[in-house]
């Protein structure tokens, strides 16, 4: 299996600040990435870093087996739907879709055509006057008619109600199981990715704190509910991920593939979010810096 | 890729082509009664079978756009860079559309060099365009004045406006990769535009050729000639020389050697004169005060002119078109360089 992002110590720095720092990740072929963390967590360094958008500071990274933004070829077989979708305003959805035609060479008219119309989207309707949801279809469909075999999504619905949200990932579903295309979806709402992903990466602190299939993300994490337990009492092959104690009871939460043997914990399954939460939580705790305020 | 950049630049090209055009309406109305004026004036010379006596009245007809025009064609090229140059990377970065355009199939190279091309290549053809138009309109004055070298005339004619305006557009474009704002890019356009002008008028052009020097007779009993009233070697001051279509740099009393007259010998020349001060002028009222000072000094001139000559360095006329190249060329070198610069730099910050 190849993987269509691959970083090796993959760093962003401005000035000072990292804002992503030693990312080593390979995503296999035709997932659908969710990528989650916080507001400023460092998705959009990222994401722009796999469109070419920016250039790494440290490390290296390789998108579909090339490297991000250098050639037309590359940028051609990849679709980027940026944060707050940018259109301009003063272009019709015409407009719009002939820029489409005059910059990619292999850019499908019909398809963009067809879906605008199913969309029932008025042609001459000015990009301005267009509602966020409508905005975020039109610039989704530029991206897809470029017939991409990977489509990024750089908080695509952060902006958006939970119809068009609902809306605008019907149609991401769609693109992948017509065309198989990989995608790469951010956001800082678990809920939304959950709908669509197969596969998780969490960004924490500009840091990758986990990345993986989302069904083995969640066969391997419990939650341990118990009395109070001291952190160096757990076993080799359990990982912690979280803990929160109060005078008598410890809640921790472990990633491990072997079955929790101690008898003392009450062990619950985790869903989703939960986990996301955990490592958000836990990053916070581990790097002994106040603790994060979880944004939803 | 060509179209787009055609497409958006729709508007803006309009609006600077119609202003060009305005102003060559308002030019072509006016320049009629110039004509007119300056033909009666040549025809009634030829019959007097001499001009030198009355100024040509094309000097002072239509006042108001004869100030105004230098003024027009100086500022033209500023306004390319504000409006056409600022705005070409700032707004793209500014709204963050720059994260629809740079991410089509297109390279960031590929957008840059064809924005720059398009709207570049249609700054200059404005800016040349105002420049001309100019340019023709103060001919029959110019062949008056015949001054077109000059320092701050040489700027709005000729060829050398097609390189301002190519450079204001490059500053423009840079400033706003730089500052990714389009109103501080507007204004750093303007201030470096107005810099690098002033820099090439008095430290860059004046040294495209050495100057031609010309030894000419000190005039005697004749106005211009002056004196400070403390004999030191800057105290005489030989009349100012004009040479036709020239660009004069200086004129300088020397004496046989090639040196300015030291104090010690203008004292000597004219005791009487230095003695006396303050001075009365030399076109003074004709009172036998008057008569004296007037007589003091033209022996004084008379005797100074025996040993002292002006020694004139200029530019001839006949190099007026090089120069205008060479100012042309050193705008465009320093505008290709600016857009290395902000492809360098956009490089760098978006990859």
């Amino acid at each position: 299996m190849t993987a269509f992002i691959e970083a090796n110590g993959l760093g962003k720095r401005y000035g000072r600040k990292w804002a992503l720092s030693d990312c080593t990740l390979s995503i296999p072929d035709g997932k659908v990435v969710g990528l989650v963390g916080p507001n400023g967590a460092g998705k959009t360094t990222l994401l722009h870093l796999s469109v070419g958008l920016l250039q790494p500071s440290a490390g290296s990274i390789s998108v579909l087996g090339g490297k991000p933004g250098t050639t037309s070829t590359q940028l051609a077989r990849v679709g980027f739907v940026a944060q707050d979708t940018p259109t301009r305003a003063g272009f019709s959805i015409t407009d719009h879709l002939r820029f489409g035609r005059w910059m990619n060479p292999n850019f499908d008219v019909q398809l963009a055509a067809e879906r605008i119309e199913s969309l029932g989207l008025d042609l001459h309707q000015k990009a301005g006057k267009l509602s966020g949801g409508q905005r975020a279809q039109l610039a989704l469909t530029l991206a897809i008619a470029k017939r991409p075999e990977l489509l990024v999504l750089d908080e695509p619905v952060a902006s958006l109600d939970p119809l068009a949200r609902r809306e605008f990932l019907q149609g991401v579903i769609a693109v992948v199981a017509d065309s198989g295309t990989s995608v790469i979806l951010s956001s800082h709402l678990v809920a939304d990715l959950e709908r669509v992903c197969d596969y998780l990466v969490v960004v924490v602190d500009s840091r990758v704190q986990v990345a993986g299939e989302i069904e083995e993300l969640l066969a391997s994490h419990h939650r341990l509910t118990g009395p109070r337990h001291d952190r160096a009492a757990l076993p080799r092959d359990q990982e912690l991920i979280d803990e929160s104690h109060t005078d008598r009871q410890s809640t921790i939460v472990v990633r491990t593939d072997e079955p929790i043997l101690d008898p003392a914990w009450t062990v619950e399954q985790l869903d989703l979010e939960d986990l996301v939460l955990a490592y958000m939580t836990g990053a916070a705790t581990q790097d002994r810096r106040p603790k994060l305020g979880v944004r939803s | 890729m060509i179209r787009l950049a055609l497409r958006e630049f729709r508007t803006e090209g309009i609006v600077g082509l119609a202003l060009a055009i305005a102003l060559g309406v308002l030019l072509l109305v006016t320049r009629i009664h110039i004509v007119n004026v300056n033909d009666a004036f040549q025809t009634a010379c030829r019959r007097a079978h001499s001009c030198s006596s009355t100024p040509n009245p094309v000097l002072t007809v239509d006042n108001p756009l004869q100030h105004a025009l230098p003024l027009i064609a100086m500022v033209a090229p500023a306004l390319i860079g504000i409006f056409y140059g600022a705005p070409l990377i700032a707004r793209e970065v500014e709204s963050g559309l720059f994260r629809l355009s740079w991410t089509q199939s297109v390279t960031l190279r590929r957008w840059l060099a064809v924005k720059l091309g398009i709207v570049g290549l249609a700054a200059m053809m404005i800016g040349g365009l105002v420049a001309w138009m100019v340019d023709w309109w103060m001919s029959p004055i110019d062949a008056v004045n015949m001054n077109r070298f000059g320092l701050s005339s040489f700027g709005y004619h000729g060829v050398a406006p097609i390189g301002y305006a190519a450079f204001a557009f490059a500053l423009g474009a840079t400033a706003g990769a730089l500052l990714r704002r389009t109103v501080p890019a507007m204004g750093a356009t303007l201030a470096g535009f107005v810099g690098m002008r002033l820099a090439v008028t008095y430290w860059i052009r004046p040294n495209f050729a050495l100057p031609v020097y010309e030894s000419v007779p000190l005039p005697i009993n004749e106005g211009g000639v002056s004196f400070s009233p403390v004999a030191t070697t800057e105290a005489f001051n030989p009349p100012g020389v004009t040479v036709p279509n020239g660009w004069v740099y200086s004129t300088e009393a020397v004496n046989k050697a090639g040196h300015a007259p030291t104090g010690h010998y203008l004292l000597n020349a004219c005791p009487a004169f230095f003695n006396q001060a303050p001075q009365p002028p030399p076109t003074g009222p004709k009172t036998a005060a008057g008569n004296t000072g007037v007589t003091l000094f033209n022996n004084c001139v008379d005797k100074l002119s025996r040993t002292i000559h002006t020694l004139v360095a200029y530019q001839p006329g006949s190099r007026f078109w090089p120069f205008q190249w060479a100012e042309m060329g050193v705008f465009l070198v320093a505008a290709i360089a600016l857009c290395g610069l902000t492809y360098w730099w956009l490089r760098r910050q978006y990859g």
